[in-house]
């Protein structure tokens, strides 16, 4: 079975409508991202590992009545707190309440507000769980800015590594069109996240770096065709390498970030509520990766060249270094 | 041409069973209950699915500090005095600058002896300045303060740890948290019992023994405008709660710096007094502090001393006789406070107190809700890419299938030997983004099949014999198949360096799974293709 027999897409020649459509999802996603600084101040919502603030979630028993907890919390006396159900009630491992306080510059009070949900539910609703139902997050505003840096600089550390590989194994344009294409990806799933008004937390860190891996993956799949081609064929002018490169790899393309997507759509799923915001940064980030490497990456390299061109300099193509390890 | 494959097949053998072991250990049986059993003893979960508790603990080590510049303050004050050196005050000024004593008053004619037995005595670990109304300034040195600063953390990683250990924790993680600083990450696994964590953050209690200045007062405002308004800054005011529940309260005021507190206890028993029927702690003091104990003691007969518990006063007691290294406590405890007391000083004391800046508890079966999910989606994933390559590939979706399988196998295997081969001491732990990164790992070994297969289609329809194929194909993908690894465990390996728990696993088993995935998809894929062409008739062409 076969899904493409033979190719002959000019991909280039479609690179006005690729540039418009990365253009309006990303400047969608930065007005967004604006609105929500207008708002709340951060461009995007972050959840309590960044922000700090304490979380409790409790699964009950039987299924709860989220106007009878809110009275229950309110009669313990527990301002500004926040209820919401999590998931579906009617299916299995329902029966979850988030019960959240917004973030305190004080340490001790976050620990005292853990205490007060808690005892406000166990003296003041009468819907009993078990110790093992319940979990807790208090995170304090010092250890989550601690985090935000942290994550700030290991998304940059990983997109720097992989800039110097890629300059060691092809050259530094490759590289650095590489990048761009993996920031054009996180700049349009984040821009994803504050448009859906979904909270970053930090296993929403990890789907990001993980989806920067993926896309660099298919850019290079990509590179390594073009570099492969050029060494082949040093007559074609380099739109044509490009486009025949993009072009032979399209079904393994095609074919790998369908299947990745069936895992991952699977994630999305089965996986639960936990992994809801990890899964959906995957579901968006697989398909924009794919896209980019196409229509970011390898449009950017040309357009590179040609530059040269006008410039009156020598074109520089990588083909000279042999490619086989 | 034929190729001999006995040995390479050999070798995949014997990492399988290698592998195998590593999952299950040496089974009872074949049996689905013990290999479930070798299974949950050898793949260490992480907290997020074995439930248990996570928390972010700040030292204080400014009172540590400030206990150690207390200290020096006395025994100046003592040295000045044999030295019969005149001076007003001897003094820690700003508690939020610890590390800084005043020695103030000393007349200009002998300030010169002053800053000769100030330098001579203490200039080893401190700076010694002096200002121009014949005041002198000691600082301690950035080396000693660095060096007192990692000793108090060290001491509370131990009293932690002590802790913990009779709580009967296993596994627990307890070391200094590198991202701030005089932090420190306590992980017990297992733990989702609210009072068994509340013992070890309550544990934060520090028990010190206070001169009595003056008192007691009906409130604050009464102590304050006993002293004339304005409290000198080495002394500070208490409440003291009296008998629980009576509801009464009196201030004292109390010299800042404790006589004995928190280290110098060596051991404590519960009691009750056998008179009064009130609760009671028995303590011995270490001998240091005894001496230290003894010394005050018997100078200060007939004046008041206060035990402080918690910044609040428990007992206010009349010095009657001297005292070396060992007494009673009877105060205003609970029950609790008195079992609580006795093991905290038995166990080692805090050097400092210690303030949760992060606390995160996951109910034990919360987190196996969550295998449950995440087991699921990682099965259902795996078996919709494998009937995929099925049908797409024909006879080497069979290859792939296995190469994937194999993938899964030496993923687990790994983490199993990593934990049966340390003793558990290191053992790398499956988190819930963990099987999140075993899904990722399904995603790029499939990818590497596809991108071989691909390039033996295009090879095949070049019109190469099958042969010709596949070893073109296997070599064209390589290079590709070696740049998208590394740059992707160069990013894991990042991650894994600066990342904090779940993000770590995470990190784990995306790189353990692409390194394994270097061997079953180039290395075991490229024998069975082998054994495949071994087995064709001339002619007959590859089933891809």
């Amino acid at each position: 079975m076969e899904l493409f027999g033979k190719v002959n897409i000019d991909w280039l020649g479609k690179k006005w409508y690729f540039l418009a459509f990365s253009l309006i999802f990303s400047v969608a996603g930065i007005i967004s991202m604006g609105i929500h600084w207008s708002q709340i101040g951060s461009p995007l919502l972050l959840g309590v590992d960044f922000k700090g603030g304490t979380q409790v979630k409790v699964k009950f028993e039987q299924t709860p009545d989220i106007n009878r907890i809110r009275q229950a919390v309110s009669a313990a006396g527990i301002k500004d707190a926040s209820v919401q159900p999590i998931g579906d009630f009617n299916q299995a491992g329902g029966n979850e309440m988030l019960i959240s306080l917004p973030e305190q510059q004080d340490e001790a009070s976050l620990d005292l507000g853990r205490q007060q949900i808690v005892s406000a539910l166990r003296n003041f609703y009468p819907n009993p769980f078990k110790d093992s139902d319940v979990n807790v997050d208090v995170v304090g505003p010092t250890v989550g800015k601690q985090l935000e840096s942290k994550a700030f600089w290991a998304t940059i550390y990983s997109m720097a590594g992989m800039l110097v590989y890629l300059w060691f194994r092809f050259q530094l344009i490759y590289g650095v069109a590489a990048v761009v294409a993996c920031f054009h990806d996180t700049l349009i799933t984040l821009g994803a996240f504050a448009l859906t008004s979904q909270e970053i937390s930090l296993t929403v860190i990890a789907a990001i770096l993980t989806l920067v891996g993926y896309s660099m993956n298919d850019t290079i799949v990509v590179f390594d065709r073009i570099r492969e081609n050029l060494r082949l064929s040093r007559r074609e002018s380099l739109p044509d390498v490009v486009n025949r490169s993009i072009n032979q790899t399209l079904s393994r393309t095609v074919l790998t970030s369908g299947l990745t997507f069936l895992t991952v759509l699977s994630l999305y799923i089965f996986g639960g509520q936990v992994l809801r915001g990890f899964s959906f940064a995957l579901v968006i980030g697989i398909l924009i990766g794919t896209y980019s490497s196409i229509a970011v990456a390898a449009p950017m390299l040309v357009a590179w060249q040609e530059w040269r061109a006008k410039q009156g300099k020598a074109v520089v193509l990588p083909a000279a270094k042999r490619a086989r390890m | 041409m034929k190729k001999n494959l006995t040995n390479k097949i050999i070798g995949i053998v014997a990492v399988l069973l290698v592998c195998l072991w590593g999952i299950f250990g040496a089974s009872k049986g074949v049996t689905g209950a013990a290999l479930t059993e070798g299974l949950t003893k050898r793949i260490h979960l992480g907290l997020d699915l074995k439930g248990g508790a996570h928390l972010i603990l700040q030292v204080k080590v400014g009172e540590a500090i400030f206990a150690e510049t207390g200290n020096t303050a006395g025994r100046i004050q003592q040295d000045l005095q044999k030295a019969k050196l005149t001076y007003s005050q001897v003094y820690v000024p700003d508690q939020a600058k610890p590390e800084t004593i005043r020695v103030e008053g000393s007349p200009a004619a002998s300030a010169n002896a002053v800053e000769t037995l100030l330098d001579s005595k203490y200039g080893s670990i401190y700076n010694v300045a002096s200002g121009s109304d014949n005041s002198f300034t000691l600082t301690m040195k950035p080396l000693q303060l660095a060096a007192l600063d990692k000793k108090t953390v060290q001491q509370a990683i131990d009293a932690i740890g002590d802790r913990v250990n009779a709580l009967g924790v296993s596994e627990p993680v307890i070391q200094e948290y590198g991202l701030g600083k005089d932090q420190i990450l306590v992980e017990l696994p297992g733990v989702d019992n609210e009072s068994d964590i509340e013992k070890i953050i309550q544990g934060t209690n520090r028990l010190e023994v206070h001169a009595v200045v003056g008192g007691p007062y009906k409130d604050e405002q009464s102590a304050a405008a006993s002293l004339g308004g304005s409290l000198p800054p080495e002394d500070e005011l208490k409440t003291f709660t009296g008998v629980i529940g009576s509801g009464e309260t009196s201030v004292y005021v109390l010299q800042r710096q404790y006589i004995v507190g928190g280290q110098d206890f060596r051991s404590a028993d519960p009691g009750i007094d056998q008179n009064t029927g009130r609760r009671e702690v028995s303590f011995t003091l270490t001998n240091e502090a005894g001496d230290r104990f003894y010394e005050y003691t018997s100078k200060n007969v007939n004046h008041s001393m206060a035990v402080v518990m918690n910044d609040q006063i428990k007992e206010v007691a009349n010095i009657e006789n001297p005292i070396r290294d060992s007494g009673r406590i009877t105060g205003a405890f609970s029950q609790d406070e008195v079992m609580a007391l006795s093991k905290l000083l038995s166990t080692g004391a805090l050097p400092a107190s210690l303030a949760p800046l992060e606390r995160r508890q996951i109910g034990a079966s919360l987190g196996a809700d969550s295998i449950q999910k995440g087991v699921t989606a990682a099965i259902v994933g795996v078996a919709l890419v494998m009937v995929f390559m099925l049908i797409y590939y024909k006879g080497s979706g069979v290859n792939a299938d296995v190469a994937l399988f194999l993938n899964l196998v030496i993923l687990l295997g790994i983490m199993g030997l990593s934990s049966a081969l340390s003793g558990g001491a290191s053992a790398l732990t499956l988190t819930l983004p963990g099987i999140a990164g075993v899904i990722l790992t399904i995603g790029m070994g499939v990818d590497s099949n596809v991108l071989i297969f691909e390039r033996i289609r295009e090879e095949v329809r070049a019109g190469k014999a099958p042969a010709a194929a596949v070893d073109q194909g296997f070599a064209h993908a390589w290079v590709t198949i070696v740049d998208t690894h590394v740059t992707t465990i160069v990013s894991a390996a990042i991650l894994f360096m600066f990342g904090t728990g779940p993000v770590k696993g995470f990190a784990v088993t995306l790189t353990i799974g692409l390194l394994a995935n270097l061997f079953t998809a180039v290395f075991v894929s490229r024998v069975i293709f082998d054994a495949h062409l071994n087995k064709l008739q001339p002619g007959e062409p590859l089933s891809i």
